[in-house]
């Protein structure tokens, strides 16, 4: 029983990270119906900028906060520069182009800092708690913490501001936003701004539980992209959801289910995703509207 | 004074144009109704003024060239659009889509007075003012997007097919609402409709569309009366 609680919470923890890079997907798929394969590589820049940073010297926390708000401009470039001009083409074009993000942000990161890996520096402090046996770690308890701020900052946003109302309208129906005074590329380009910080978070929470490395979000985005299914493309409160179910999953998985083991623990996310697939095909939090990718 | 001048607007879908070289004009703080047979272009029309699709032409709005502004800018200068299908947002709550309706306002008691002074219009509105959008009837869903168009405090309003799937009393009832907006606040209202009948009885003038083009135009009285009309383009 303390092991099965001891690996729900370390499920918890990295579910957490699977969850918020699934958001940053979620954000631009409800907006734009992209699915962003270049999302988890944007955000290894992200990292790999904030560790240069620490590298010269900045704090850690001002070269989050630098990074954070460097990754909202990333975000809305990548929008401005290589989304805007193939919004109209076909949805295979689309794809073939963030699959080029993914590769050419990958090749970017290798370019500029090699191959070898970096440690990137611990946000949280080291201790933790021993809770009737089970091991909580200041970092796990960290990570749920960043993810319930994040979670709750979007729903703030979402639900009592001018500027979420218009985000969750374009959404909706662009030509309806239009039509109410919404100028609905502005906030799709937003809604990238907003993807790009939040897959930085989902790296930063990853980089000191790996080392930095220019293909350390692959197969996070993997974990993301089975998250983002299984609680339904267009809702963010799914991608939540989804990502600490997929998180839980693969860490009781692994240990319960013996014919898997540690090695073919990455077919756990695959396969929930399409059993609960099977039952409901819009995923957990899906609206009926979405077509499937 | 003309609020709206229409001249040679030609738009379309891809590269065939529906309309050609449409020509017209609404007098302020009147009632135009613009009618026709499905498939008449009377739909292109109102997306080419609101900015939906691209036009080639003159468009002036209360002396500006429209065609040089976003749609978002016209919703600023005053030009309100129902579009056919009734565009609430139908995921959102009634309050919701009164709010998104005024999101051209920056004035928060502004949109509170407004949002107020819809609900007395709309009571039923009022008791729903918490639930979902798409759970509404058909009447009270044209009534809330009657109200989300207001929210705007447009000058010219135009609504395309607002009859559309409604029982004949809520119609009415719509039209009615039309004519005291008219009435008391000089609002300028562009109707677009194929129950020519009940839309005559409402306007002051009115403008016949068949493919593409406009083929008749007069007062809305004279169109009623005028058999002619009423025979080969009304049906009625
Ligand atoms: N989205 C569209 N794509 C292509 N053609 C369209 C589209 N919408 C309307 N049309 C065509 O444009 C013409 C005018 O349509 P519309 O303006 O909707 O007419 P109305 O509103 O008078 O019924 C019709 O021949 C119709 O087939
Ligand atoms: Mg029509």
């Amino acid at each position: 029983m303390v092991l099965f609680f001891q690996l729900l919470i370390d499920g918890l923890a990295s579910g957490a990270i699977y969850a918020s890079l699934a958001l940053a997907l979620v954000l631009i798929f409800r907006a734009t119906r992209i699915v962003n394969f270049g999302q988890g590589e944007m955000a290894t820049l992200s990292a790999y900028c904030a560790w240069q940073l620490c590298e010269w010297g900045v704090p850690i926390a001002l070269s989050l906060l630098i990074v954070g708000a460097a990754s909202f401009l990333l975000g809305v470039l990548v929008f401005r520069a290589v989304i805007k001009p193939v919004s109209k083409a076909s949805t295979e074009t689309v794809v073939v182009v963030t699959l080029g993000l993914f590769v050419f942000f990958q090749a970017l990161c290798l370019w500029l800092w090699g191959a070898d890996q970096r440690a990137f520096p611990a946000m949280f402090p080291g201790g933790g708690w021993d809770i009737l046996g089970v091991r909580v770690t200041a970092s796990t308890l960290g990570i749920l913490l960043v993810l319930l701020c994040l979670a709750a900052t979007m729903g703030a946003i979402f639900r009592f501001t001018r500027l979420g109302l218009a985000m969750r309208a374009s959404a909706y129906s662009s030509e309806k936003s239009l039509l109410v005074g919404i100028r609905v590329e502005r906030m799709l380009m937003l809604g990238w701004g907003f993807a790009a910080t939040t897959g930085f978070i989902a790296a930063a929470l990853v980089g000191p539980r790996l080392f930095l490395s220019p293909t350390m979000m692959m197969p996070i985005l993997l974990y993301a992209l089975a998250s983002a299914t299984l609680g339904g493309w267009d809702s963010p409160l799914g991608a939540l959801v989804g990502g600490l179910i997929v998180g839980v999953a693969e860490s009781l998985g692994a240990t319960f289910l013996p014919f898997i083991g540690a090695d073919l623990r990455v077919v756990i996310p695959i396969a929930v995703t399409l059993v609960i697939l099977l039952v409901r095909p819009v995923g957990l939090f899906g609206s009926s509207t979405v077509v499937k990718v | 004074m003309n609020i709206l001048t229409v001249r040679d607007l030609s738009a379309g879908y891809g590269a065939t144009d529906v309309l050609h070289k449409v020509n017209f004009t609404v007098e302020q703080g009147t009632i135009v109704a613009l009618l026709g047979a499905n498939g008449a272009g009377k739909t292109t029309i109102l997306r080419a003024l609101s900015g939906l699709l691209p036009s080639r032409g003159v468009v002036e709005f209360g002396g500006t060239d429209l065609r040089q502004c976003s749609p978002a800018r016209r919703v600023e200068l005053g030009l309100a659009h129902i579009p056919q299908g009734r565009g609430t947002f139908g995921d959102f709550s009634v309050e919701e889509n009164l709010a998104a309706g005024a999101f051209t306002i920056r004035d928060k008691k502004q949109i509170a007075e407004d949002m107020e002074r819809w609900y007395s219009v709309f009571p039923r509105l009022a008791e729903r003012r918490r639930q979902q959008a798409g759970s509404l009837s058909g009447g009270e869903q044209q009534m809330l997007a009657l109200a989300r168009a207001l929210m705007s405090r447009p000058k010219l309003l135009m609504c395309d097919e607002p009859s559309l799937g409604l029982a004949p009393a809520i119609t009415e009832q719509i039209f009615e609402i039309f004519k005291s907006l008219n009435d008391e606040h000089g609002m300028t209202l562009l109707i677009v409709e194929q129950n020519a009948d009940l839309t005559l009885q409402f306007a002051h003038t009115a403008y016949v569309m068949e493919a593409g083009d406009i083929t008749v135009s007069g007062l809305a009285s004279e169109l009623l009366s005028n058999e002619a009309v009423q025979q080969s383009y009304l049906g009625v």
